[in-house]
Order: structure tokens, then sequence, then C-alpha cells
């Protein structure tokens, strides 16, 4: 019988070095970065060369939906990971490919469910590229001012959970908060909170109601402090700095190989936004920053998510300005119904609404992928039609599922306690990666 | 630990910056420059070149699909470092061959370019893997054989990951499959209640536990039995 022995381990750092910035604590053994740290004791005998095989999830709170990871432990260090996912699978491309265009836009809520609007947005581009629809100028201001809310309520979740994951709880409670009050706005706006189906192809569910402008300029107003706060309790926090700094590291050759994207691309050093390298919805002429990491580790892409938070209001703030008045939906009564008073009222808007809804527009044969930059990365919907109303393949490229493929790689070397850590980092949607 | 050197994505001089596309053609419109590039270093393996909605669209021999994305990722003139998706396409017409599709992108040059290597029908459907080039190949190649049936010669680690692997009622995504799957309700219904959930658990994993006197009696002695239902 082994007895039960207690470690000791001197905390290597408080957090902050003495210049007042976090301090890295080296990833690799031996290389200490100019830091004296002790040498982790040694394995104990009667452990070595016995590996351990447990399993997390699909049922853990902590792997934030149903994933299950298999892990083989060396003591407490990861020697390989499995991960085992399609827990939620529902076949939406399948579905997809017996539904309308306008009747695939629902599906896409529940695909990223945390991003519903960047979602119902991303899909409505693909679909206007088919039909070649330029939207109106108001429709893209809308668009751009859902998707970055979308972005700031996806990253609040993501901020929320994972303080939770690493031991914070109370910026869970601000973040959720602030996401109260963004989801109040879509409620506001489209009448639904989660599930919006907020865009149609060639326009919006509906244009934002009056006085709804204000609520968005108040939002804009409070959320900055809301995230100062959270700034101030995690950024140099030495828990937080200790939990994060160093773990799962990739670097910009690796995490381009990979294919990760978004700010699991960018904490790694690569300067790739789609926003900026292949811009959309008049991304271009908005003023905003990019943030890059350059250490590709938890730390990193935390500092990169809390700094695109500020930027999205940056690009809301200038949206209100610009937003310029107009019809919302684009005049082609190939995709618009007519208005409700004449459908009921005279007989060719009665057939014109009949044939749209029962029929349903067919664009021209062809294809079309648009990427957008949703908050967890490069989101793109790949569109294949025969002339036929319902699309031949309907497909997500969808984001979180490729970062989650390069879990094993993260993870190994790594303690147990850091898996949790990791896998919070990548910001995985169960709902996107099974589909 | 040291610092990264940071990629700038559009490094290449001489870029125009970039723009929202407006007023895209449907057909037409200037073409990939790769395109042309791919024509000049592989030739008759390139069968066909067109750009719908913007996009240029290369049709190639599915033989050569590993040499000619490998080419495109090393070749620094090309440089497309990154793979956005790995996917397939069955057309409703039957007669249609099976297009398997690549997306590309180059974040030096930003562009943007789509594969496609058609397999013919009544045929094994097999193409090379391009995880050797592309480590992201991984998932989105086992989801691919998942959903398609199409299998990627030189993966690793072929084998299905979003339905569960004593999955045997094809391959959803075709066009023979039916909507609602193939086995009736009732019948889904029945295996779903006569499997045992325990077998997805190898045995052996179960007896490293040290709680091994906390199981349930017919359990302790099966695994006394020595049987053993691993994945």
């Amino acid at each position: 019988m082994a007895t039960k022995r207690t470690i000791e381990v001197e905390l290597s750092t408080t957090g902050l070095g003495a210049d007042g910035k976090p301090q890295r604590i080296p990833l690799v053994a031996g290389d200490t970065g100019g830091l004296a740290l002790q040498a982790p004791p040694a394995l104990e005998p009667e452990l070595e060369g016995e590996h351990m095989l447990i399993n997390i999830g699909p049922q853990h709170p902590a792997t934030h939906g149903v994933l299950r990871l298999v892990l083989e432990l060396d003591g407490e260090t990861v020697v390989r990971c499995i991960p085992h996912i399609g827990y939620l699978h529902c076949g939406f491309e399948k579905i997809g490919e017996y539904r309308q265009y306008n009747q695939i836009i629902p599906w896409t809520d529940r695909d990223d469910y945390l991003n519903c609007v960047g979602n119902n947005i991303a899909f409505s581009l693909g679909a206007e590229k088919l039909f070649g629809i330029e939207i109106t100028p108001r429709c893209t201001v809308l668009r751009v001012i859902g998707m970055e809310l979308s972005r700031i309520a996806s990253h609040l979740v993501w901020m929320g959970t994972t303080g939770i994951d690493i031991g914070a709880f109370t910026p869970f409670l601000w973040s959720f908060q602030e996401r109260e009050n963004i989801y109040n706005l879509f409620e506001g706006w489209v009448g639904a909170r989660l599930t919006t189906s907020a865009s149609r192809v060639g326009g919006m569910a509906a244009d934002i109601p009056d006085g709804w402008l204000d609520g968005l300029k108040a939002f804009v107003r409070t959320f900055p402090k809301t995230l100062s706060e959270c700034d101030r309790m995690l950024t140099r926090n030495g828990i937080w700095v200790g939990r994060t700094v160093g773990l799962g590291v990739m670097n910009p050759e690796e995490a381009l190989n990979y294919g990760l994207s978004g700010p699991m691309l960018r904490a790694s050093g690569v300067d790739y936004d789609v926003r900026k390298d292949f811009p959309y919805l008049d991304y271009e002429t908005y003023d905003f920053e990019v943030p890059v990491g350059v250490h590709g580790d938890v730390y990193d892409r935390y500092l990169v998510r809390m700094e695109e938070m500020r930027q999205s209001v940056r690009i809301i703030e200038q949206a209100i300005a610009r937003l310029p008045d107009g019809p919302v939906n684009v005049d082609d009564p190939r995709v618009i119904l007519p208005p409700k008073h004449k459908a009921t009222s005279e007989m060719e808007s009665m057939i014109h609404h009949f044939k749209n809804v029962m029929e349903g527009p067919r664009p021209a044969i062809g294809e079309s992928y648009v990427a957008v930059e949703a908050p967890k990365g490069e989101k793109g919907y790949y569109m294949v039609s025969d002339g036929t109303a319902k699309p031949v393949r309907w497909r997500i490229r969808p984001p979180s599922f490729v970062n989650l493929s390069a879990i094993p790689k993260m993870v190994e070397g790594h303690l147990l306690s850091d898996v949790i850590a990791i896998n919070a980092s990548i910001d995985i949607v169960m709902g996107e990666i099974d589909r | 630990m040291s610092a990264f050197t940071v990629i700038q994505s559009g490094s290449a001089p001489g870029l125009p910056t970039p723009a929202t596309p407006k007023n895209v053609p449907h057909r037409g419109g200037d073409a990939n420059p790769s395109a042309e590039a791919l024509k000049a270093q592989f030739g008759a393996a390139i069968l066909r070149v067109d750009v719908v909605w913007g996009e240029t669209n290369v049709t190639i021999d599915p033989a050569r699909a590993l040499d000619i994305v490998r080419w495109l990722h090393d070749d620094p003139s090309q440089s497309y470092e990154y793979l956005s998706d790995v996917t397939a396409v069955e057309f409703r017409d039957r007669g249609m061959p099976i297009e398997v599709i690549w997306h590309l992108r180059s974040i030096k040059y930003r562009r943007f370019l789509r594969l496609k290597a058609p397999l013919a029908k009544g045929q094994p459907l097999k193409i090379a893997s391009v995880w050797s080039v592309y480590k992201g190949a991984d998932w989105l190649e086992r989801e691919c054989y998942d959903m398609f049936g199409i299998v990627f010669e030189g993966h690793p680690d072929l084998r299905r990951i979003l339905l569960w692997e004593q999955y045997t009622e094809g391959f959803p995504l075709r066009k023979d499959f039916p909507l609602r799957g193939r086995l009736s309700r009732a019948e889904q219904l029945r295996q779903a209640l006569a499997a045992n959930p325990e077998a997805r658990y190898s045995m052996e994993e179960l007896s490293i536990a040290d709680a091994f006197q906390e199981l349930p009696l017919d359990m302790r002695a099966r695994i006394k039995g020595g049987e053993s239902t691993g994945e």
C-alpha cells in the first residue's frame, strides 16, 4: 500500500513581473526563459511506466457540451488524447437538401447557437450570391451591427464559462448580464432571443423598431465599463495568468497547417481575419484593428478575444453613425414577398406570395462559398444549386470542428487540469461541431 | 519562451486593397491566376477551369489530386498555406460523378481557389488524402468518409467521426439514402433499446479503476471471466 504523500510545490510565479507585466512560464522543460524555476518533482517510482486511462465527458460541465475526451495519463501528464464527437449529430446538411433557401435559415440558428444572427446573415450572404442579389445600403449596415453584437455575445459566453472552468466565478455573472442586454436588443429587433432567424434572402426579417438605436447606444456606452471590470479582474490576476500562460502553444506554421481560424489562429501570430482579407458587408470601410497574439497560448487567446470585443464596439459605433435611411429588403420579386396588405387584397400579389412560399425562389445553376469571420473563426456556407428551389448540397464549414481537431496536439504533454483550460480556450460549440 | 514572428496576410508586394465584391457576374470574370499556373504546370491533369460568381473552380484529374495540392501548398509563387474545407457533392442526377471539393486559401496572396475532383460512380470511391500536406484535413476527410463513403487513401486514421463506428445503415449524405434513415422508426427504437451502452467502454479500461469492488456484481463477474468488449 502506498501511503498518501503531500507534495508542496512553490508557486513559481505571482503573475506579475518586475515590470508590472504578466510573467510567462516556459513551456519546454529546460528553457526557463530567464526565470529561476524549481525542477518539477521526479515521478513517484511506483507509478513509472504505468499509464492510466480516464474519460472526460460526454456529460461533464467543463467540456462545454457533449464532448468526450479519452485521456491516457502518465501520472498527471497527458500522454495521448482521443476526442470523440457526434453525440449531437442531427444531419443539418442532409435536412438542408430538402428545404428551400429561406427555410434553411432556422437551421443556421442551431448550428452555432451562440452566434445565431451571425450565422443567419452568413447564410443569407451565400444565398444572395447564388441569386445575384445586391443588398440595400441600410441592410448592409444593419447586418454589420447584428454580426458584431452576436460576436460580443459569443465572446461573453466564452469568457464567463472559461472563467468558471479556471476558477473565477464573478466574470461569469458580469458577462451574462451584458449578454442579457444583447438578447434584449435582439428580442426588440426580431422578436426572438436565442434562435433569431434574423435575416432573409435579400434582406432582414424586420427593420429595427423606433427607439431601438437608443437601446443600442446605451449598450455601447455601458458595455466597455463591464469589459474593463472583467479586464481588471482577470488580465493581471496571478491565478488566471498562472493557469493560462504557456498552455496549448501552437506556433504560426502549425496553426495554419492545422486549419485553425479566428482568435485561435490570430493568437498564434497569423494576421488573418476574413473581415480584412476577404471583406464582405463593406467591412473594409470600417476603422478597426485586428489583435494578433505572439505566443499562441491560452493567455494570448484570452487577450485576443478581449480586444476583439472592444473592436466590435468600435465597429458598432461607426455603424450607428452611418446607418442610412431607406428600404431594408431589396426590390426583387424573385425572393421578397409582397407587403401583407397587398397580399390580402390583390389577386396578383396573393399569387406572387403563394408561389414564393410554396415553390420557393429558384437561383441559377452554380455554387457559392461565403466565409465570414464568426466568433469561432472562419465560418463558411457552401451551397450548390442545380436550378431548383432547394440546394443540391448545403455545407457548413464549422470553425470549431477544425479548431477542436488540433486538441490532441495541444494537450499532449500538459497536466490533466490544464486540459480543461486548453479545451475552454478553443471556444467550442457542440451544436456546430456535430451539426 | 520566445515570441513568434507574426505572419502577415496579404504580404506579397503589389496586391490590390481587398474590397467587398460588388455586381459579380454569374459566369466569367477574372480567374484566379493560380488556374493558369496550374495549367502550365500540370497540363492534361487540369480538366476544366471556370469562374462562377467570382470564384474560380479548377476541375482536376483525381489521380493527380495529391500532387496538385502539394504543389499549390509548397510552391512559393502559389503559397496556399490554408485548407478551408474538404467536402464532396453528389448531384441529384444519378449519372453525374461525385465531386470531392477542396477550398484552399493563400494567406500571402489573398487568393481563394476551389479544386474539384470528379469520382465516377460504379467504382470504388477512392482518392488520395491530403493529410500529409495539411494536418487540418484529418477530421474534414473523416467527416467526408463518414457522410459519403469516400475513402481517402493515406489518411492515418480513417473511421467514422460524427456517427458511431458500429453504424451500418450507410452514408447519410448520399442521394440514395432516405431522409429518415434506412430503418423504420420502430426498428431504430428497438435497436436503441437493445443496445448495451457498456459495450462502448472496454473492459480493460474499467478494470483499471481501483473501484473494482464498487462495480455491479454482474459486471465484476464478466470482467473476472475475462470478457472483453472493447471498441
